[in-house]
């Protein structure tokens, strides 16, 4: 008989200890989006709710934003980073394929040598997140963990195309989720349905970069190169209108599973905090969700247009500094987004 | 098959909820985006909500082959049918 191996010590229960963002500084209104797509500032605001976006400047990056929220959620949490064992980073826009942001993270805060990595889920990535980070810690095999959404969408946008380009702003959110004598993150609900894998997606692989580049070296013909139409450096797309049936009328359902799963309803909550999609997806799901009127709903968007992964705490962290009487309360979040992916969960607000 | 003019009066009751539009000028002839001023997202909203009022289903594909009402209202008699 082999050795028996000792068991992992576990926790009952886990909760979000404290909660940090950061804004780029820079503020893109819809005047200057129109001097790029035929449009208006009325149109936009009435289609998407969005009146300004945040983005963030060449020499600020993903890892810049994701620190500076890191930092003020560890100060939030009242937890020092030698404290944090694993860090998960969710985004779509760290310009490297490897290494990780999350390791760069870890050894810049000073989190070493804590478990390191990305998630690659879209605008459900904050949620596949706390869905994580809440298993790790009751499993015990992070004590504290820190989850960051992050995204520098200005980089992977074409910002003549109508699409989605236009919605898109960058930012970072950061919280601290550790253990817990009372259940402060519910179980998550989390899925995909990749039958919709186009629905939301870069509109060219690198390899098609690379390839023109090749090419170009090989012939000594850069035409193609610097053929705008060419559009070699990969950037988004989206089907509006099968995304947002899927985002209200399909998520509506997720986020009834969520609550069931907690054993709450609507009327428990304090907060409502969607992905910061669409001001309207943000409304029809309200809607469909049948929110009672003491329910906050985040509607960051209108200032800070659509993060990704970082939405859902850029909002629930505006929510709070505006409404601080909702700290202990329960806010439903849900993010949806590329995949199509999503994931949700009720959180107690630290 | 379902009665064109009940569709079309079911289908009218669901376009005034969404754009404020009075029901009479929901006709057959008349374009949704065109005359209706009707957006990609308040035609989604309008998809959905005649899916569940007719039991029937109106594919995201076919959504953009719906230009007008009576593109919609045939969809719909033809898919109950």
């Amino acid at each position: 008989m082999t050795a028996p191996l000792k068991p992992t010590t576990t926790v009952q229960a886990t909760s979000v200890l404290g909660l940090g963002v950061y804004r780029p500084s820079t503020v893109v209104d819809n005047e200057q989006i129109c001097q790029w797509i035929d449009s208006s500032d009325e149109w936009i605001r009435q289609r998407t709710g969005i009146v300004t976006r945040r983005r963030a400047p060449a020499d600020v990056s993903v890892v810049d934003m994701a620190e500076g929220a890191a930092l003020d959620a560890l100060r939030d949490a009242d937890t020092s980073a030698e404290e944090i064992e694993a860090v998960l980073i969710s985004t779509v826009t760290h310009p490297y394929q490897t290494p990780s942001a999350a390791a760069d993270l870890a050894h810049r805060i000073g989190a070493t040598p804590a478990a390191a990595y990305d998630i690659s889920a879209a605008c459900a990535g904050y949620c596949y997140g706390i869905g994580q980070a809440d298993a790790l810690v009751r499993a015990g095999h992070a004590k504290k963990v820190l989850v960051v959404g992050v995204e520098k969408l200005s980089d992977v946008i074409d910002n003549h195309e109508r699409s989605i380009s236009f919605l898109l702003g960058d930012g970072a959110g950061a919280v601290v989720v550790g253990p817990s004598e009372e259940p402060g993150i519910s179980a998550s609900i989390l899925g995909s349905n990749g039958e919709k894998w186009g629905a939301v997606s870069m509109d060219s692989s690198l390899l098609r970069l690379r390839d023109a580049l090749s090419e170009a070296q090989t012939t000594g013909d850069a035409s193609r190169l610097l053929d705008p139409e060419e559009r070699l450096w990969p950037t988004l797309r989206q089907d509006g209108q099968t995304v947002f049936r899927w985002a209200v009328w399909e998520m509506a359902k997720v986020a009834k599973q969520a609550l069931e799963k907690a054993g709450i309803s609507t009327t428990d909550l304090a907060a409502f905090v969607p992905h910061q999609a669409n001001i309207r997806i943000i409304e029809e799901l309200a809607k469909q969700l049948k929110l009672p009127e003491h329910v906050l709903i985040g509607r960051d968007i209108v200032d800070a247009g659509n993060t990704s992964a970082a939405s859902i705490p850029l909002a629930l962290h505006r929510l709070r500094a505006e409404n601080p009487e909702i700290s202990g309360g329960l806010a439903l979040q849900i993010g949806f987004g590329a995949g199509l992916v999503y994931g949700a969960q009720i959180i107690r607000i630290p | 098959m379902a009665d064109k003019n009940e569709i079309l009066a079911g289908l009218a009751e669901i376009v005034e909820e969404e754009t404020g539009l009075e029901t009479e000028e929901i006709q057959l002839d008349k374009s949704f985006t065109e005359d209706l001023d009707i957006d990609s997202i308040s035609m989604m909203t309008i998809v959905v909500n005649a899916e569940e009022k007719f039991d029937v289903k109106i594919p995201d594909e076919e959504v953009k082959n719906l230009t007008t009402v009576g593109d919609a209202v045939d969809y719909i008699a033809n898919a109950a049918g």
